[in-house]
């Protein structure tokens, strides 16, 4: 098991160091000499050339490269080029505020479509069922923009359940009074989609010859569809939640932006828009990192629901 | 002599039918697929003919009020309906009349004035300097106004007649008195060309990087591994706006090629599966036999016996690639300010809805949902279709 974890672990390595070729050839080749982009924004002569000699600019690519990795491996990108803050702070102070919507969201989502998808798995065919897909399929293609403008409007503007946007100081009152309209939109929207798959998957198994032997032995079909269908659906199951992991820090980042949410997601935006490079690059750099443990998290997962799988 | 014969017995032979009219055959039994294959041919035609300007070419011009509602015929346009959306009407329709009457000459100035106010009370989050003006000298409209009537005029009467008053705005019109039909149908346009667009080069990318991996193994296939790795490590989303940021430039060509250089491996994944289970079969070997090339081998044998997966991928990739120039748009990264896109519609619809004009969101929405959910049903059908096993 350990030689297992040290050996994935090891195999990260190039794939990490793709990331960073990637990354630095979009950032350094493509992007170029930042002079030109910072020319506008940075009044201070002194600073940019401070900015070019970090990224040694004047120096070969090879040796520009290597600053990079330095950079990646000690966490130290150095500071904003719009704001002056220092990188590693920006995703300290900015992580709480995005995990404080996506932990509750993928738990509250997790529970629901498995139990809306075991529902009309159980019923598969009937009428429920189609309709059930149906409105999954409709719900699907209406974009993501459309329910974050029309539940702000309503639900926060016009009736006022919700504060329109904004954020405030205490945990509680975060977690129940700014998070709870972006938690429910972002719910909306990712459960048709994920009642749809899981369907799938546990539409696999319903059929199988050990559904029947467990329900001719009278076990009761609460049992048979919470315990022996469930636990067999699981592996693809978990494969979407580990893919979704990630995707939290940086995949809310429209309800973040319409909502004034100070994350990670809505930090990225706003690099986008002010060609922040640095901040830019350490997201992509990390979530990518980020990707690949949560990949290993869930072939460890895999060994554990099912024991006949062989980690190799 | 001999040949004759020949050529007889063989259109004495029936045909199998080949794998193409099969899934054809099964697609048009399937009532769904034919309904939604109606509805993507529809958008199709209605994106061409306005590419080539048969439609929605005028999209750009005034065609009526600021945030006309949305009417069918000129009688239902009445002034209290107008009030209550907010919108400035210059009074009673004139009989059948008006249809073709100038626009400016229909407008009382003092009117427009006091609307105008009217309409900076009920949003004062607008102000530019442009409406400090207006505050500080109430007859600065009015001279503008009656400026822009001078210039008209003086320019030649005829482009005053040409500005006629659209009857018919089943979505109404937008900020600039827009019809908002011909600016969702420019907008199917761009977005459905950059679904398109992208989705080929997509696929073209990870096909021609999946046969490669596939057909040749080895070092190739690491190297080409490696590579993918690289790609779906980085969460989708964030590649894309990392891409747009370094690029900083808008276009439609740009849209294209970021979300086609992105979203290819998935399509790269599957191509290199089916060239892995195909390249060691008996007629790839027999081509070999005869001295067919690696190259002819790879595209010539094998892609046409896995072209229903690729096809597949291809139309589902259109769907996803929609939907992400739509986001990109809005966000402001995708197409320039003067195209029009589902994405840059909705961005706008974002304001206007609080002031409670919706029809600019109505009609992006509900364009774009109709044809997502078509191509998503029709997407199904043909994997149904082409590979009937899967069902």
């Amino acid at each position: 098991m350990l030689a297992y974890i040290a050996r994935r672990l090891w195999q990260i390595i190039p794939t990490m160091l793709g990331v960073i070729l990637l990354i630095f050839f979009l950032f350094s080749v493509v992007g170029g000499d930042p002079a030109y982009l910072l020319a506008g924004k940075i009044s201070n002569p002194e600073q940019i050339a401070n900015i070019r000699k970090q990224l040694g600019i004047d120096e070969p690519y090879w040796m520009q490269l290597l600053i990079f990795i330095k950079q990646v491996v000690t966490f130290d990108f150095g500071s904003s080029w719009s704001t002056n803050e220092v990188v590693s702070q920006i995703f300290a102070t900015r992580l709480p505020a995005s995990l404080m919507i996506g932990i509750p969201l993928l738990i509250l989502e997790t529970i629901i479509a498995i139990t809306i998808a075991l529902a009309v798995a159980y019923v598969r065919g009937s009428f429920t069922d189609r309709a059930a897909m149906v409105t999954c399929t409709m719900a699907q293609s209406v974009s993501i923009l459309v329910y974050i403008i029309v539940f702000q409007y309503v639900l926060a503007y016009k009736w006022g359940l919700f504060p329109v946007q904004g954020w405030g100081n205490g945990f509680f009152e975060n977690l129940f009074k700014f998070a709870a309209l972006p938690i429910l939109i972002a719910l909306v929207v990712s459960l048709a989609p994920n009642i749809r798959l899981y369907r799938t998957f546990l539409l696999d198994e319903v059929n199988q010859d050990y559904v029947r032997t467990a329900r001719a032995k009278g076990l009761s079909e609460n049992r048979v569809m919470f315990v022996h269908v469930l636990r067999n659906a699981s592996i693809p199951i978990i494969t979407n939640l580990m893919i979704q992991l990630p995707g939290l820090l940086v995949g809310l980042f429209l309800i973040e932006r319409f909502f004034s949410v100070p994350g990670i997601g809505r930090e990225v935006i706003l690099a986008v828009e002010r060609s922040d490079f640095p901040v830019i690059k350490a997201v992509t750099v990390y979530v990518a990192l980020a990707t690949m443990l949560a990949n290993l998290a869930a072939d460890l997962l895999y060994k554990a629901v099912d024991p006949r799988v062989e980690l190799k | 002599m001999n040949a004759v014969t020949a050529n007889q017995v063989q259109m004495n032979i029936e045909r199998s039918p080949g794998l193409w009219s099969l899934a054809w055959k099964r697609l048009l039994g399937d009532k769904v697929a034919v309904v939604s294959m109606v509805v993507v041919i529809f958008f199709l035609l209605l994106s061409l003919a306005s590419l080539v300007g048969l439609i929605a070419k005028d999209w750009n011009k005034e065609v009526a009020v600021n945030y006309a509602p949305p009417t069918l015929f000129k009688d239902s346009h009445k002034p209290s309906a107008d009030l209550k959306a907010g919108a400035v009407d210059a009074g009673p329709a004139v009989d059948g009349a008006a249809e073709r009457v100038p626009l400016v000459n229909e407008r009382d100035p003092l009117r427009e004035v006091i609307n105008e106010l009217k309409t900076q009370l009920g949003q004062p989050t607008v102000a530019t300097a442009d409406s400090g003006l207006k505050i500080v000298d109430p007859l600065a409209d009015v001279m503008t106004e009656l400026r822009k009537q001078l210039g008209r005029t003086g320019d030649g009467s005829a482009k005053v007649v040409e500005e006629k008053r659209l009857d018919f705005l089943p979505f109404g019109a937008d900020k600039w008195g827009r019809d908002v039909l011909s600016k969702v149908i420019q907008g199917s346009e761009t977005s459905i060309l950059v679904g398109f667009a992208a989705a080929i080069v997509a696929t073209i990318f990870g096909t021609l990087l999946g046969a490669l991996a596939g057909y040749f193994g080895g070092k190739t296939d690491d190297a080409l591994n490696w590579f993918y790795s690289i790609f779906s490590s980085i969460p989708y989303i964030l590649l894309v706006l990392a891409i747009a940021a370094v690029l900083n430039k808008k276009g439609v060509l740009t849209v294209v090629l970021i979300l086609g250089f992105t979203g290819w491996t998935s399509i790269f994944r599957l191509v290199r599966a089916e060239y892995m289970k195909h390249k060691a079969r008996d007629y790839v070997r027999a081509a070999n036999a005869i001295g067919a090339s690696h190259t002819r081998r790879m595209f010539v044998h094998i892609f046409p016996n896995i072209s229903h997966v690729v096809l597949v991928q291809l139309s589902l990739h259109v769907v996803l690639f929609i939907k992400s120039e739509v986001i990109l748009s809005f966000l402001g990264f995708g197409v320039p300010v003067d195209t029009v896109s589902w994405g840059s519609m909705l961005n706008e619809s974002q304001n206007e809805l609080i002031l409670g004009y919706w029809w600019q969101l109505a009609a992006a929405t509900a364009f774009m949902a109709v044809l997502v959910t078509a191509f998503s049903l029709f997407t199904d059908a043909l994997r149904d279709a082409l590979d009937p096993k899967l069902k």
